[in-house]
Protein backbone atom coordinates (compact mmCIF):
# COMPACT_ATOMS: atom_id res chain seq x y z
CA UNK A 1 0.00 0.00 0.00
CA UNK A 2 2.77 2.48 0.78
CA UNK A 3 4.66 1.52 -2.54
CA UNK A 4 1.48 2.68 -4.17
CA UNK A 5 1.55 5.67 -2.64
CA UNK A 6 5.23 6.71 -3.30
CA UNK A 7 4.54 5.17 -7.02
CA UNK A 8 1.90 7.83 -7.16
CA UNK A 9 3.67 10.62 -5.81
CA UNK A 10 6.48 10.29 -7.42
CA UNK A 11 4.48 9.81 -11.24
CA UNK A 12 2.31 12.88 -10.08
CA UNK A 13 5.18 15.14 -10.25
CA UNK A 14 7.23 13.15 -13.60
CA UNK A 15 3.61 14.35 -15.16
CA UNK A 16 4.13 17.77 -13.62
CA UNK A 17 7.03 18.47 -14.76
CA UNK A 18 6.99 16.96 -18.39
CA UNK A 19 3.53 17.99 -19.24
CA UNK A 20 4.45 21.06 -20.79
CA UNK A 21 7.28 19.55 -22.30
CA UNK A 22 4.46 17.02 -24.04
CA UNK A 23 2.99 20.26 -25.43
CA UNK A 24 5.73 21.65 -26.55
CA UNK A 25 6.65 18.69 -28.83
CA UNK A 26 3.08 18.02 -29.69
CA UNK A 27 3.11 21.78 -31.16
CA UNK A 28 6.07 21.11 -33.41
CA UNK A 29 4.12 18.31 -35.21
CA UNK A 30 0.85 20.70 -35.40
CA UNK A 31 -0.03 21.63 -38.50
CA UNK A 32 -1.87 24.51 -36.88
CA UNK A 33 0.58 27.47 -36.41
CA UNK A 34 -1.34 28.39 -33.57
CA UNK A 35 -1.05 27.12 -30.38
CA UNK A 36 -3.60 24.97 -28.33
CA UNK A 37 -5.23 24.14 -31.81
CA UNK A 38 -4.44 20.55 -33.01
CA UNK A 39 -5.93 20.31 -36.76
CA UNK A 40 -3.40 17.83 -37.94
CA UNK A 41 -0.17 16.11 -37.88
CA UNK A 42 2.82 17.58 -39.69
CA UNK A 43 6.37 17.12 -40.04
CA UNK A 44 6.59 20.67 -42.21
CA UNK A 45 8.17 22.77 -39.49
CA UNK A 46 11.25 20.14 -39.27
CA UNK A 47 11.83 20.85 -43.29
CA UNK A 48 11.18 24.77 -42.58
CA UNK A 49 14.00 24.83 -39.76
CA UNK A 50 16.42 24.76 -41.85
CA UNK A 51 15.44 27.70 -43.77
CA UNK A 52 14.85 29.89 -41.40
CA UNK A 53 17.29 32.25 -41.18
CA UNK A 54 16.25 34.08 -37.91
CA UNK A 55 16.35 31.07 -36.03
CA UNK A 56 19.68 29.26 -37.30
CA UNK A 57 21.49 32.59 -36.62
CA UNK A 58 20.23 32.44 -33.07
CA UNK A 59 21.56 29.36 -32.97
CA UNK A 60 24.47 29.87 -34.26
CA UNK A 61 25.05 32.87 -31.90
CA UNK A 62 24.15 30.49 -28.88
CA UNK A 63 26.45 28.00 -29.45
CA UNK A 64 29.49 30.01 -30.51
CA UNK A 65 29.09 32.23 -27.64
CA UNK A 66 28.37 28.99 -25.05
CA UNK A 67 31.32 27.28 -26.72
CA UNK A 68 33.76 30.67 -26.42
CA UNK A 69 32.03 31.74 -23.18
CA UNK A 70 32.73 28.66 -21.47
CA UNK A 71 36.07 28.12 -22.71
CA UNK A 72 37.34 31.20 -21.55
CA UNK A 73 35.86 31.15 -17.99
CA UNK A 74 37.26 27.67 -17.62
CA UNK A 75 40.58 29.28 -18.16
CA UNK A 76 40.16 31.93 -16.23
CA UNK A 77 38.62 29.76 -13.45
CA UNK A 78 41.73 27.05 -13.53
CA UNK A 79 44.54 30.07 -12.77
CA UNK A 80 41.97 31.28 -10.42
CA UNK A 81 41.46 28.06 -8.97
CA UNK A 82 45.60 27.56 -8.79
CA UNK A 83 46.23 30.76 -7.04
CA UNK A 84 43.58 29.86 -4.06
CA UNK A 85 45.12 26.64 -3.70
CA UNK A 86 48.12 28.31 -2.77
CA UNK A 87 46.36 31.18 -0.42
CA UNK A 88 45.38 30.62 3.43
CA UNK A 89 41.79 29.64 4.62
CA UNK A 90 40.67 33.01 5.19
CA UNK A 91 41.74 34.97 2.25
CA UNK A 92 40.57 31.74 -0.11
CA UNK A 93 36.89 32.34 1.75
CA UNK A 94 37.09 35.93 1.25
CA UNK A 95 37.94 35.45 -2.63
CA UNK A 96 35.34 32.62 -3.50
CA UNK A 97 32.42 34.59 -1.65
CA UNK A 98 33.29 37.55 -4.10
CA UNK A 99 33.59 35.03 -7.17
CA UNK A 100 30.22 33.50 -6.22
CA UNK A 101 28.38 37.07 -6.06
CA UNK A 102 27.18 36.63 -9.32
CA UNK A 103 25.80 33.17 -9.15
CA UNK A 104 23.72 34.56 -5.86
CA UNK A 105 23.21 37.73 -7.22
CA UNK A 106 19.91 38.08 -9.12
CA UNK A 107 19.73 37.61 -12.67
CA UNK A 108 17.96 40.74 -13.76
CA UNK A 109 20.59 43.21 -11.10
CA UNK A 110 23.56 41.16 -12.64
CA UNK A 111 22.02 41.69 -15.95
CA UNK A 112 21.28 45.77 -15.28
CA UNK A 113 24.58 46.26 -13.29
CA UNK A 114 26.55 44.83 -16.46
CA UNK A 115 24.57 46.74 -18.65
CA UNK A 116 25.40 49.76 -16.90
CA UNK A 117 28.92 49.21 -16.81
CA UNK A 118 28.66 48.58 -20.60
CA UNK A 119 27.52 51.74 -21.77
CA UNK A 120 29.29 53.37 -18.89
CA UNK A 121 32.51 52.34 -20.68
CA UNK A 122 31.15 53.92 -23.94
CA UNK A 123 30.73 50.61 -26.02
CA UNK A 124 27.87 49.45 -28.13
CA UNK A 125 25.86 46.51 -26.73
CA UNK A 126 25.65 43.40 -28.78
CA UNK A 127 27.73 40.18 -29.59
CA UNK A 128 31.02 41.25 -27.47
CA UNK A 129 29.15 42.42 -24.55
CA UNK A 130 26.85 39.42 -24.31
CA UNK A 131 30.24 37.39 -24.50
CA UNK A 132 31.53 39.26 -21.60
CA UNK A 133 28.52 38.21 -19.20
CA UNK A 134 28.27 35.42 -20.26
CA UNK A 135 31.88 35.02 -19.03
CA UNK A 136 31.20 36.98 -15.84
CA UNK A 137 27.81 34.62 -15.03
CA UNK A 138 29.87 31.35 -16.10
CA UNK A 139 33.34 31.98 -13.56
CA UNK A 140 31.42 30.84 -10.69
CA UNK A 141 30.40 27.50 -12.12
CA UNK A 142 33.62 26.51 -13.32
CA UNK A 143 35.31 27.63 -9.88
CA UNK A 144 32.40 25.96 -7.78
CA UNK A 145 33.46 22.68 -10.10
CA UNK A 146 37.15 22.78 -10.07
CA UNK A 147 37.92 23.68 -6.43
CA UNK A 148 37.21 20.68 -4.50
CA UNK A 149 39.49 18.68 -6.77
CA UNK A 150 42.19 21.23 -6.71
CA UNK A 151 41.92 21.20 -2.98
CA UNK A 152 42.53 17.59 -2.73
CA UNK A 153 45.44 17.18 -5.32
CA UNK A 154 48.54 15.50 -3.98
CA UNK A 155 51.23 17.97 -4.31
CA UNK A 156 53.52 14.84 -3.76
CA UNK A 157 53.07 14.36 -7.42
CA UNK A 158 53.80 17.00 -8.45
CA UNK A 159 57.28 17.51 -6.21
CA UNK A 160 58.34 14.09 -7.42
CA UNK A 161 57.57 15.24 -11.30
CA UNK A 162 60.05 18.17 -10.11
CA UNK A 163 62.95 15.73 -8.59
CA UNK A 164 62.74 13.89 -11.31
CA UNK A 165 64.10 16.86 -13.52
CA UNK A 166 60.42 18.41 -15.14
CA UNK A 167 59.93 21.47 -15.93
CA UNK A 168 57.14 23.39 -13.65
CA UNK A 169 55.27 23.32 -16.81
CA UNK A 170 55.70 19.94 -17.52
CA UNK A 171 54.80 18.56 -14.44
CA UNK A 172 51.36 20.69 -14.17
CA UNK A 173 50.72 19.54 -18.00
CA UNK A 174 51.54 15.85 -17.38
CA UNK A 175 51.03 15.29 -13.71
CA UNK A 176 48.08 18.12 -12.80
CA UNK A 177 46.15 18.75 -15.44
CA UNK A 178 45.24 15.07 -16.36
CA UNK A 179 44.30 14.86 -12.73
CA UNK A 180 41.82 18.02 -12.99
CA UNK A 181 40.63 16.60 -16.65
CA UNK A 182 37.17 15.48 -15.37
CA UNK A 183 35.89 18.30 -13.29
CA UNK A 184 37.14 20.95 -16.21
CA UNK A 185 35.03 19.01 -18.30
CA UNK A 186 32.76 19.71 -15.92
CA UNK A 187 32.63 22.55 -15.69
CA UNK A 188 33.21 23.62 -19.20
CA UNK A 189 29.79 21.56 -19.71
CA UNK A 190 27.86 23.31 -17.10
CA UNK A 191 29.44 26.57 -18.16
CA UNK A 192 28.10 26.05 -21.70
CA UNK A 193 24.46 24.92 -20.34
CA UNK A 194 24.34 27.78 -18.30
CA UNK A 195 25.28 30.42 -21.13
CA UNK A 196 22.84 28.68 -23.96
CA UNK A 197 19.68 28.89 -21.57
CA UNK A 198 20.06 32.17 -19.89
CA UNK A 199 17.64 34.51 -20.95
CA UNK A 200 17.57 37.57 -18.31
CA UNK A 201 21.08 38.44 -18.98
CA UNK A 202 21.62 38.24 -22.36
CA UNK A 203 17.84 40.71 -22.75
CA UNK A 204 20.12 43.20 -20.89
CA UNK A 205 23.29 43.03 -22.18
CA UNK A 206 22.02 42.55 -25.94
CA UNK A 207 21.65 45.28 -28.55
CA UNK A 208 19.65 45.60 -31.48
CA UNK A 209 19.67 43.30 -34.22
CA UNK A 210 20.94 40.58 -32.63
CA UNK A 211 19.80 37.35 -30.55
CA UNK A 212 20.67 34.09 -29.06
CA UNK A 213 17.59 31.40 -29.41
CA UNK A 214 16.21 32.57 -25.71
CA UNK A 215 16.18 36.04 -26.52
CA UNK A 216 14.85 35.40 -30.16
CA UNK A 217 12.13 33.23 -28.20
CA UNK A 218 11.45 36.05 -26.03
CA UNK A 219 10.47 38.29 -29.11
CA UNK A 220 8.65 35.99 -31.12
CA UNK A 221 6.39 35.73 -27.83
CA UNK A 222 4.21 38.90 -28.47
CA UNK A 223 3.69 38.21 -32.21
CA UNK A 224 3.39 34.08 -31.80
CA UNK A 225 5.89 31.42 -32.01
CA UNK A 226 7.06 30.27 -35.12
CA UNK A 227 6.64 26.49 -35.19
CA UNK A 228 9.91 25.89 -36.60
CA UNK A 229 11.07 26.92 -32.84
CA UNK A 230 8.93 24.09 -31.22
CA UNK A 231 10.77 21.83 -34.09
CA UNK A 232 14.37 22.93 -32.60
CA UNK A 233 13.22 22.52 -28.97
CA UNK A 234 12.40 19.08 -29.08
CA UNK A 235 15.36 18.30 -31.27
CA UNK A 236 17.41 19.48 -29.02
CA UNK A 237 15.45 18.06 -26.02
CA UNK A 238 16.09 14.62 -27.43
CA UNK A 239 20.09 15.42 -28.25
CA UNK A 240 20.06 15.91 -24.37
CA UNK A 241 17.99 12.76 -23.77
CA UNK A 242 19.62 10.53 -25.72
CA UNK A 243 22.89 12.33 -24.32
CA UNK A 244 22.49 11.97 -20.50
CA UNK A 245 21.28 7.98 -20.97
CA UNK A 246 24.45 7.13 -23.08
CA UNK A 247 26.37 8.97 -19.96
CA UNK A 248 24.17 6.98 -17.39
CA UNK A 249 24.20 3.48 -19.14
CA UNK A 250 28.13 4.06 -20.06
CA UNK A 251 29.14 5.03 -16.28
CA UNK A 252 26.82 2.08 -14.91
CA UNK A 253 28.58 -0.36 -16.93
CA UNK A 254 31.88 1.09 -15.89
CA UNK A 255 30.79 0.63 -12.48
CA UNK A 256 29.05 -2.96 -12.91
CA UNK A 257 32.72 -3.84 -14.57
CA UNK A 258 34.67 -2.83 -11.84
CA UNK A 259 32.70 -4.71 -9.29
CA UNK A 260 33.27 -7.85 -11.26
CA UNK A 261 36.97 -6.91 -10.65
CA UNK B 1 52.00 23.77 -6.44
CA UNK B 2 53.23 27.63 -6.40
CA UNK B 3 55.89 28.13 -4.00
CA UNK B 4 57.02 31.84 -4.27
CA UNK B 5 54.28 34.34 -2.77
CA UNK B 6 55.17 36.82 -6.13
CA UNK B 7 54.13 33.87 -8.30
CA UNK B 8 50.91 33.33 -6.54
CA UNK B 9 50.06 36.80 -6.81
CA UNK B 10 50.50 36.88 -10.41
CA UNK B 11 48.10 34.08 -10.64
CA UNK B 12 45.03 35.90 -8.49
CA UNK B 13 45.85 39.18 -10.54
CA UNK B 14 43.33 38.07 -13.68
CA UNK B 15 40.93 36.86 -11.18
CA UNK B 16 41.14 40.10 -8.96
CA UNK B 17 40.88 42.63 -12.24
CA UNK B 18 38.20 40.74 -13.82
CA UNK B 19 36.32 41.01 -10.05
CA UNK B 20 36.45 44.47 -9.73
CA UNK B 21 35.65 45.22 -13.44
CA UNK B 22 32.78 43.10 -14.05
CA UNK B 23 31.46 42.19 -10.12
CA UNK B 24 32.90 45.41 -8.24
CA UNK B 25 32.01 48.22 -10.43
CA UNK B 26 28.90 47.47 -12.10
CA UNK B 27 27.56 47.44 -8.36
CA UNK B 28 28.79 50.72 -7.81
CA UNK B 29 26.75 51.56 -11.38
CA UNK B 30 23.74 50.36 -9.88
CA UNK B 31 24.28 51.95 -6.58
CA UNK B 32 25.37 55.24 -8.37
CA UNK B 33 22.22 55.50 -10.15
CA UNK B 34 20.04 54.30 -7.64
CA UNK B 35 20.55 56.80 -5.33
CA UNK B 36 20.65 60.01 -7.59
CA UNK B 37 18.27 61.73 -9.35
CA UNK B 38 18.13 62.49 -13.36
CA UNK B 39 19.09 66.33 -12.39
CA UNK B 40 22.71 64.01 -10.90
CA UNK B 41 22.00 65.14 -7.48
CA UNK B 42 21.97 62.35 -4.75
CA UNK B 43 18.33 61.45 -3.75
CA UNK B 44 16.28 59.03 -2.01
CA UNK B 45 13.58 59.38 -4.47
CA UNK B 46 14.02 55.97 -6.31
CA UNK B 47 14.09 54.28 -3.09
CA UNK B 48 11.04 55.94 -2.09
CA UNK B 49 8.52 55.08 -4.01
CA UNK B 50 8.17 52.19 -2.40
CA UNK B 51 5.99 53.94 0.01
CA UNK B 52 3.45 54.80 -3.24
CA UNK B 53 0.71 52.18 -2.93
CA UNK B 54 0.91 50.14 -6.18
CA UNK B 55 4.99 49.89 -5.88
CA UNK B 56 4.96 48.87 -2.21
CA UNK B 57 1.86 46.13 -3.54
CA UNK B 58 4.25 44.68 -6.08
CA UNK B 59 6.65 44.12 -3.69
CA UNK B 60 4.63 42.80 -1.58
CA UNK B 61 2.76 40.65 -3.54
CA UNK B 62 6.30 39.89 -4.83
CA UNK B 63 7.52 38.29 -1.70
CA UNK B 64 4.34 36.65 -0.94
CA UNK B 65 4.68 34.69 -3.95
CA UNK B 66 8.47 34.01 -3.48
CA UNK B 67 7.19 32.73 -0.03
CA UNK B 68 4.72 30.55 -1.05
CA UNK B 69 6.30 28.99 -3.96
CA UNK B 70 9.11 28.37 -2.04
CA UNK B 71 7.36 27.07 0.61
CA UNK B 72 5.79 24.58 -1.82
CA UNK B 73 9.12 23.79 -3.69
CA UNK B 74 10.14 22.32 0.08
CA UNK B 75 7.34 20.33 0.69
CA UNK B 76 7.23 19.03 -1.99
CA UNK B 77 10.83 17.98 -2.92
CA UNK B 78 11.26 16.91 0.68
CA UNK B 79 9.28 13.49 0.79
CA UNK B 80 10.21 13.12 -3.67
CA UNK B 81 14.40 13.01 -2.00
CA UNK B 82 13.71 11.17 0.72
CA UNK B 83 11.82 7.71 -1.54
CA UNK B 84 14.54 8.34 -3.79
CA UNK B 85 17.08 7.92 -1.50
CA UNK B 86 15.37 4.91 -0.10
CA UNK B 87 15.68 3.49 -3.89
CA UNK B 88 18.60 1.56 -4.74
CA UNK B 89 21.52 4.14 -5.67
CA UNK B 90 21.78 3.36 -9.44
CA UNK B 91 17.65 3.17 -9.89
CA UNK B 92 17.49 6.73 -7.18
CA UNK B 93 20.33 8.15 -9.80
CA UNK B 94 18.14 7.69 -12.80
CA UNK B 95 15.12 8.78 -11.46
CA UNK B 96 16.79 12.04 -10.19
CA UNK B 97 18.34 12.03 -14.08
CA UNK B 98 14.83 12.18 -15.48
CA UNK B 99 13.85 15.24 -12.97
CA UNK B 100 16.34 17.66 -13.30
CA UNK B 101 16.43 16.66 -17.62
CA UNK B 102 13.41 19.28 -17.70
CA UNK B 103 15.77 21.98 -17.20
CA UNK B 104 17.47 21.39 -20.24
CA UNK B 105 13.87 23.07 -22.18
CA UNK B 106 13.81 26.84 -22.89
CA UNK B 107 12.15 27.71 -19.88
CA UNK B 108 10.12 30.65 -21.90
CA UNK B 109 9.08 27.78 -23.75
CA UNK B 110 7.71 25.65 -21.03
CA UNK B 111 6.44 28.55 -19.32
CA UNK B 112 4.52 29.63 -22.44
CA UNK B 113 3.03 25.42 -22.85
CA UNK B 114 1.77 26.32 -18.96
CA UNK B 115 -0.41 28.87 -21.20
CA UNK B 116 -1.94 26.85 -23.20
CA UNK B 117 -2.65 24.36 -20.51
CA UNK B 118 -4.13 26.88 -18.33
CA UNK B 119 -5.71 29.30 -20.32
CA UNK B 120 -9.70 29.53 -20.52
CA UNK B 121 -9.76 26.44 -23.22
CA UNK B 122 -6.76 25.13 -22.60
CA UNK B 123 -5.59 21.42 -22.10
CA UNK B 124 -6.67 21.21 -18.48
CA UNK B 125 -10.68 22.75 -18.92
CA UNK B 126 -10.79 20.54 -21.40
CA UNK B 127 -9.70 17.84 -19.52
CA UNK B 128 -11.79 18.89 -16.95
CA UNK B 129 -15.20 19.10 -19.05
CA UNK B 130 -14.57 15.39 -20.16
CA UNK B 131 -14.82 14.49 -16.61
CA UNK B 132 -17.72 16.28 -16.50
CA UNK B 133 -15.90 18.90 -13.71
CA UNK B 134 -16.62 22.63 -13.75
CA UNK B 135 -13.65 24.71 -15.08
CA UNK B 136 -10.87 26.20 -13.15
CA UNK B 137 -9.93 30.01 -13.53
CA UNK B 138 -5.71 30.01 -13.04
CA UNK B 139 -4.61 32.21 -15.99
CA UNK B 140 -3.43 35.93 -15.09
CA UNK B 141 -3.92 35.05 -11.54
CA UNK B 142 -1.12 34.82 -8.66
CA UNK B 143 -1.76 31.15 -8.83
CA UNK B 144 -0.58 30.75 -12.69
CA UNK B 145 2.40 32.44 -12.08
CA UNK B 146 3.00 30.66 -8.71
CA UNK B 147 2.87 26.89 -10.86
CA UNK B 148 4.73 28.58 -13.09
CA UNK B 149 7.61 29.98 -10.72
CA UNK B 150 7.48 26.18 -9.08
CA UNK B 151 7.80 24.69 -12.44
CA UNK B 152 11.11 26.98 -13.10
CA UNK B 153 12.32 26.44 -9.81
CA UNK B 154 11.94 23.18 -8.64
CA UNK B 155 14.80 21.46 -9.71
CA UNK B 156 17.14 24.15 -8.00
CA UNK B 157 15.68 22.53 -4.17
CA UNK B 158 15.43 19.21 -5.46
CA UNK B 159 19.22 19.24 -6.56
CA UNK B 160 20.80 19.92 -3.71
CA UNK B 161 18.32 18.29 -1.00
CA UNK B 162 18.95 15.07 -2.56
CA UNK B 163 22.57 15.75 -2.45
CA UNK B 164 22.53 16.10 1.12
CA UNK B 165 20.02 13.22 1.68
CA UNK B 166 22.06 10.94 -0.06
CA UNK B 167 25.03 11.56 1.85
CA UNK B 168 23.43 10.29 4.80
CA UNK B 169 25.19 7.27 6.30
CA UNK B 170 22.54 4.81 6.31
CA UNK B 171 24.26 3.25 9.57
CA UNK B 172 23.57 6.51 11.80
CA UNK B 173 19.49 5.93 10.62
CA UNK B 174 19.37 1.96 11.51
CA UNK B 175 21.95 3.36 14.96
CA UNK B 176 18.80 5.99 16.04
CA UNK B 177 16.18 2.67 15.64
CA UNK B 178 18.32 0.90 17.25
CA UNK B 179 18.61 2.77 20.02
CA UNK B 180 14.80 2.74 20.14
CA UNK B 181 13.80 5.87 18.15
CA UNK B 182 10.69 5.80 16.77
CA UNK B 183 10.49 6.26 12.89
CA UNK B 184 8.80 10.17 13.36
CA UNK B 185 12.08 11.13 16.28
CA UNK B 186 14.61 9.39 13.53
CA UNK B 187 13.13 11.45 10.69
CA UNK B 188 12.75 15.06 13.20
CA UNK B 189 15.95 14.09 15.38
CA UNK B 190 18.09 12.87 12.87
CA UNK B 191 17.38 12.92 9.08
CA UNK B 192 15.98 16.62 9.45
CA UNK B 193 19.01 18.04 11.19
CA UNK B 194 21.58 16.15 8.77
CA UNK B 195 19.14 17.35 5.66
CA UNK B 196 19.55 21.35 6.69
CA UNK B 197 22.12 22.74 4.55
CA UNK B 198 20.66 20.79 1.45
CA UNK B 199 17.10 22.35 2.72
CA UNK B 200 18.55 25.89 3.21
CA UNK B 201 20.50 26.29 -0.18
CA UNK B 202 17.12 24.95 -1.90
CA UNK B 203 15.53 27.48 -0.06
CA UNK B 204 17.59 30.52 -1.63
CA UNK B 205 18.41 28.68 -4.86
CA UNK B 206 14.23 28.88 -5.04
CA UNK B 207 13.41 32.44 -3.34
CA UNK B 208 15.61 34.79 -4.87
CA UNK B 209 15.04 34.08 -8.40
CA UNK B 210 10.93 33.29 -7.62
CA UNK B 211 11.28 37.23 -6.27
CA UNK B 212 12.79 39.06 -8.73
CA UNK B 213 11.39 37.42 -11.68
CA UNK B 214 9.56 39.36 -14.93
CA UNK B 215 8.85 37.06 -17.78
CA UNK B 216 6.86 34.22 -15.59
CA UNK B 217 4.78 36.95 -13.97
CA UNK B 218 5.02 38.48 -17.89
CA UNK B 219 3.49 35.27 -19.09
CA UNK B 220 1.03 33.94 -16.67
CA UNK B 221 0.26 36.67 -14.95
CA UNK B 222 -0.89 38.43 -18.71
CA UNK B 223 0.10 41.63 -17.50
CA UNK B 224 -2.69 41.97 -14.78
CA UNK B 225 -0.42 41.20 -12.20
CA UNK B 226 2.30 43.43 -11.68
CA UNK B 227 6.11 41.93 -9.76
CA UNK B 228 8.91 43.89 -8.70
CA UNK B 229 10.65 42.43 -11.30
CA UNK B 230 8.23 43.53 -14.04
CA UNK B 231 8.68 47.08 -12.64
CA UNK B 232 12.72 46.65 -13.20
CA UNK B 233 12.59 45.23 -16.00
CA UNK B 234 9.84 48.11 -17.76
CA UNK B 235 11.96 51.13 -16.39
CA UNK B 236 15.17 49.87 -18.26
CA UNK B 237 13.61 48.30 -21.34
CA UNK B 238 10.56 50.57 -22.08
CA UNK B 239 9.96 53.55 -19.78
CA UNK B 240 13.69 54.57 -19.97
CA UNK B 241 14.10 55.42 -16.18
CA UNK B 242 17.76 53.95 -15.20
CA UNK B 243 17.42 55.73 -11.72
CA UNK B 244 14.20 54.60 -10.90
CA UNK B 245 14.80 50.70 -11.90
CA UNK B 246 19.00 51.21 -10.15
CA UNK B 247 16.96 52.50 -6.95
CA UNK B 248 14.34 49.19 -6.78
CA UNK B 249 17.31 46.87 -8.15
CA UNK B 250 19.17 48.08 -4.59
CA UNK B 251 16.07 47.04 -2.64
CA UNK B 252 16.20 43.81 -4.20
CA UNK B 253 19.89 43.57 -3.24
CA UNK B 254 18.76 44.09 0.45
CA UNK B 255 16.79 40.96 0.17
CA UNK B 256 19.50 39.02 -1.41
CA UNK B 257 22.05 40.40 1.37
CA UNK B 258 19.61 38.92 3.93
CA UNK B 259 19.11 35.90 2.26
CA UNK B 260 22.66 35.17 1.69
CA UNK B 261 23.53 35.84 5.84
CA UNK B 262 20.95 33.59 6.90
CA UNK B 263 22.26 31.10 4.71
CA UNK B 264 25.82 32.20 6.14
CA UNK B 265 24.50 31.69 9.69
CA UNK B 266 23.08 28.57 8.80
CA UNK B 267 26.35 27.29 7.59
CA UNK B 268 27.86 28.01 10.60
CA UNK B 269 25.79 26.92 13.20
CA UNK B 270 25.79 23.79 11.21
CA UNK B 271 29.54 23.68 12.10
CA UNK B 272 28.89 24.07 15.51
CA UNK B 273 26.97 20.92 16.13
CA UNK B 274 29.47 18.81 14.25
CA UNK B 275 31.81 20.09 16.93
Amino acid sequence: MMRLWKKAYVALIFLFLYAPIGVLIAQSFNASRYRGHWTGFTLQWYGELFQNEGILEALQNTITIGLSSAAVATLLGLVTCLALRGMGRRRRSVLMGVANIPLLNADIVTGISLMLLFLGLGLRLGYGTILMAHIVFNLPYVILCLMPQMLSLDRNCYDAARDLGATPLMAFRRVVLPELRPSLLAGFMLAFTMSADDFIITHFTKGAGIDTLPTEIYAELKLGIHPEMYALSTLVFVFVLVFAFLLFWNRKRMQIGQSAR
Amino acid sequence: MIKSAAMRHLFALPFLLWAALFIFVPLVFVGWYGLTGGDGQWSLANVGVLLQWEYARALELSILLALVSTLVCLLVSYPLCLILTERQRSHGALIFLLFILPMWMNSLLSTMAWQTILEKNGILNQFLRLLSLPDVTLINTPAAIVIGMIYNFLPYMVLPLYVSLSKINKNVIFAARDLGASSWQTFTRVILPLSLPGAISGITMVFIPSLTTFFISGLLGGNKVLLIGNIVEQEFTMAYDWHLGSGLSLVLMIFIIINMMLTAYFDRSEGQVKK
